[in-house]
């Protein structure tokens, strides 16, 4: 059993110096609770409506392309600064990934979702189709 | 095959193409024009086989991380055999539905890649990003029917509770790396296997995550929660996919992993497997008693079947080595094909998938009522059918290894289950139509495509020695 010490004397450890630091700050710290204090912060202007707000799908959308082509950025710089040393090798599995990225851009192109106005949808637009 | 270190990727590479080609295609189609995407799918899988077929006993290995080892390929063929009926299935089902073909399609091929990079993973990170190829695009694929809340439904609790699962296998590869100071399953067999008899905690915390992780996936009691949820939630078509994919995959990695890496430390995870293969079998056949939905009664029979897998590891000897990839195979194919007789028979705003609902289905459709009355048999495992066979082999083994307790519970089990499996055929045969509304007609395809399968649940049951033969040496390269 000397293998669990490690274990228990870390969990002991972090929950303990949680515990601690939590407990210290509720003992310790001064409470003047103010309605302004109690405010949820907006960047200091006061709050306006709801946080529970519904938005447009369309900007899920475009967070997940975000998403998809900031990995793709992450993957090149890499390679670029390593470009000498991967070689051929290096060049083609880049472009084999790149093209696999490309056909993405080109369905989710094709499929509207980077036209933003309320007209210029397509036809088996993703977003708009019904059940019907 | 131009350079022998990509030669096992070829399999997974064809059918990459054909899912990118589905979704290039799905991009260029028209309003309302009609494209043949099953078919780049179909061309794709057929592909796959045959190049998993030309690498039969080479053995080859890509980047030391995938190889193509006769079980990760007979793995893969039991896939392509997936894949291919599910598209054979699709075809019309997806027009009555309204599922968009392209996406379905992709998804599903790409869901495919991941199954077979599963089944050749040699190394745990790649089994985790497998096992994510493979299950992002299950999750999808299981809320495709937008317009049914209880498909979206099944589609978050899937995802959710397979994200949690995914946190499982995560921290089991974390450390197992803390352990062996590797990913790579062969090197973690080898220092296993040199530090055998030492107590190392680490060592059983890791194994004890991973398994917690393939648990979640083969939906083993009691991590089985989602599959009754997703299972009646998706379409049927997806359910018969996800319900055998899924499983082969996942328990070929499964194997993979705690056969071959953590083999030293079988006296420690043994235990554990037991207890668990007897959950699985009791609760997923009792409970499975209860339900009168059709879809939902398959899903507990699809977590029974879960144990009876579990037993076939657990007993791996020289006859539970055969039975587990013969079960896999017996079950993919029984499995689908009552799932596809579902799928059928379902309509565009209407399950059909009650059990009421197959009330007298042999007076308005002898030959889907035999077709469904062929499967359930074998799933039930009744001779002379696959279920029967592969049944057979698992409990001989659990018996040869000396499991008798667990040779018991799943022989009762199997007792209990033919119970509710038979219900179905009594509505089908021996009731009147209660509710009208069965759908007009079924095309060709699909019936071609459940003819094929009954013939492979036959052909299984009676000539089961070639496959047992070949099952039985492709697990060989593994342990």
């Amino acid at each position: 059993m000397d293998g669990w010490l490690g274990f228990v004397i870390m969990s002991v450890l972090g929950v303990g110096f949680a515990a601690v630091m939590i407990g210290l700050s509720v003992l310790l710290g001064p409470r003047n609770p103010t309605p302004e204090k109690l405010a949820p912060y907006e960047c200091g202007m006061p709050a306006v409506g709801d946080a529970r707000e519904r938005h447009s799908v369309r900007f899920y959308l475009v967070a997940m392309i975000f998403l998809l082509f900031d990995i793709e950025i992450a993957f090149l710089y890499p390679w670029a600064v390593a470009l000498r040393d991967l070689g051929w090798a290096g060049f083609v599995q880049v472009l084999t990934f790149f093209c696999v990225l490309t056909v993405g851009f080109v369905y989710v192109w094709r499929k509207g979702v980077l036209d933003w106005g309320p007209v210029a949808r397509r036809a088996g637009d993703p977003v708009q189709k019904k059940a019907a | 095959m131009f350079n022998s270190s990509f030669d096992a990727v070829i399999p997974i590479v064809c059918v990459v193409l054909a899912a990118l080609a589905a979704m290039a295609a799905e991009a260029f189609r028209g309003k309302g024009e009609r494209m043949p995407i099953g078919l780049l799918g179909l061309v794709g899988l057929v592909a796959a086989g045959v190049s998993s077929a030309l690498l039969w006993n080479r053995n080859a290995a890509s980047f030391g991380v995938l190889v193509a080892d006769n079980f990760g390929l007979f793995v893969t063929g039991i896939l392509v055999v997936v894949g291919i009926l599910t598209i054979l299935f699709s075809s019309e089902v997806l027009e009555r539905d309204g599922i968009p073909a392209g996406e379905y399609y992709a998804l599903m091929l790409f869901s495919l890649s991941g199954m077979i990079m599963m089944a050749m993973a040699n190394d745990l990170l790649v089994v985790f990003v497998a096992l994510e190829i493979m299950s992002i695009a299950v999750y999808v694929l299981t809320g495709i029917r937008r317009d049914k809340p209880e498909a979206t439904e099944a589609s978050f609790k899937y995802f959710l509770l397979g994200a949690f699962s995914s946190a499982f296998f995560l921290y089991g590869i974390a450390f197992t790396f803390g352990v062996a100071g590797t990913t790579r399953l062969d090197a973690i067999g080898e220092l296993m296997a040199a530090q055998a008899m030492v107590d190392n905690p680490l060592v059983l915390l890791a194994m004890g995550l991973l398994m917690v992780g393939f648990c979640f996936k083969i939906s083993v009691v009691p991590f089985h929660m989602w599959t009754p949820d997703a299972y009646q939630g998706a379409p049927a078509i997806v359910t018969g996919f996800m319900s055998t994919g899924v499983k082969a995959a996942a328990f070929a990695a499964f194997a993979r992993v705690f056969l071959s890496a953590f083999e030293p430390y079988i006296a420690d995870w043994a235990p554990a497997i037991w207890v668990l293969a007897a959950l699985t079998m009791i609760v997923g056949t009792v409970v499975g008693v209860a339900q009168v939905n059709l879809k939902r009664m398959l899903a507990y029979s699809s977590i029974a079947h879960g144990g009876y897998l579990l037993v076939g590891l657990l007993s791996a000897n020289e006859v539970g080595k055969a039975a587990i990839l013969f079960y896999l195979a017996a079950y993919a194919v029984t499995n689908l094909a009552a799932f596809g007789v579902i799928a059928v028979l379902g309509a565009r705003d209407q399950g059909n998938d009650e059990l009421r609902d197959y009330a007298g289905l042999w007076h308005s459709r002898p030959a889907l009522a035999t077709l469904m009355t062929v499967s359930l048999l074998s799933l039930g495992g009744l001779p002379p059918t696959a279920g029967f066979i592969g049944k057979w082999y698992i409990f001989a083994a659990a018996v040869s290894a000396g499991y008798y307790g667990l040779a018991i519970i799943g022989v009762l089990t199997s007792v209990i289950s033919v119970f509710f499996y038979l219900r179905v055929v009594v509505m089908m045969f021996m009731k009147d139509r209660e509710v009208a509304g069965m759908p007009a007609q079924v095309s060709g395809l699909g019936m071609a495509a459940l003819a094929v399968a009954i013939a492979a649940i036959f052909y299984l049951g009676i000539l089961p020695t070639q496959v047992l033969d070949l099952a039985a040496r492709s697990i060989s390269t593994i342990f």
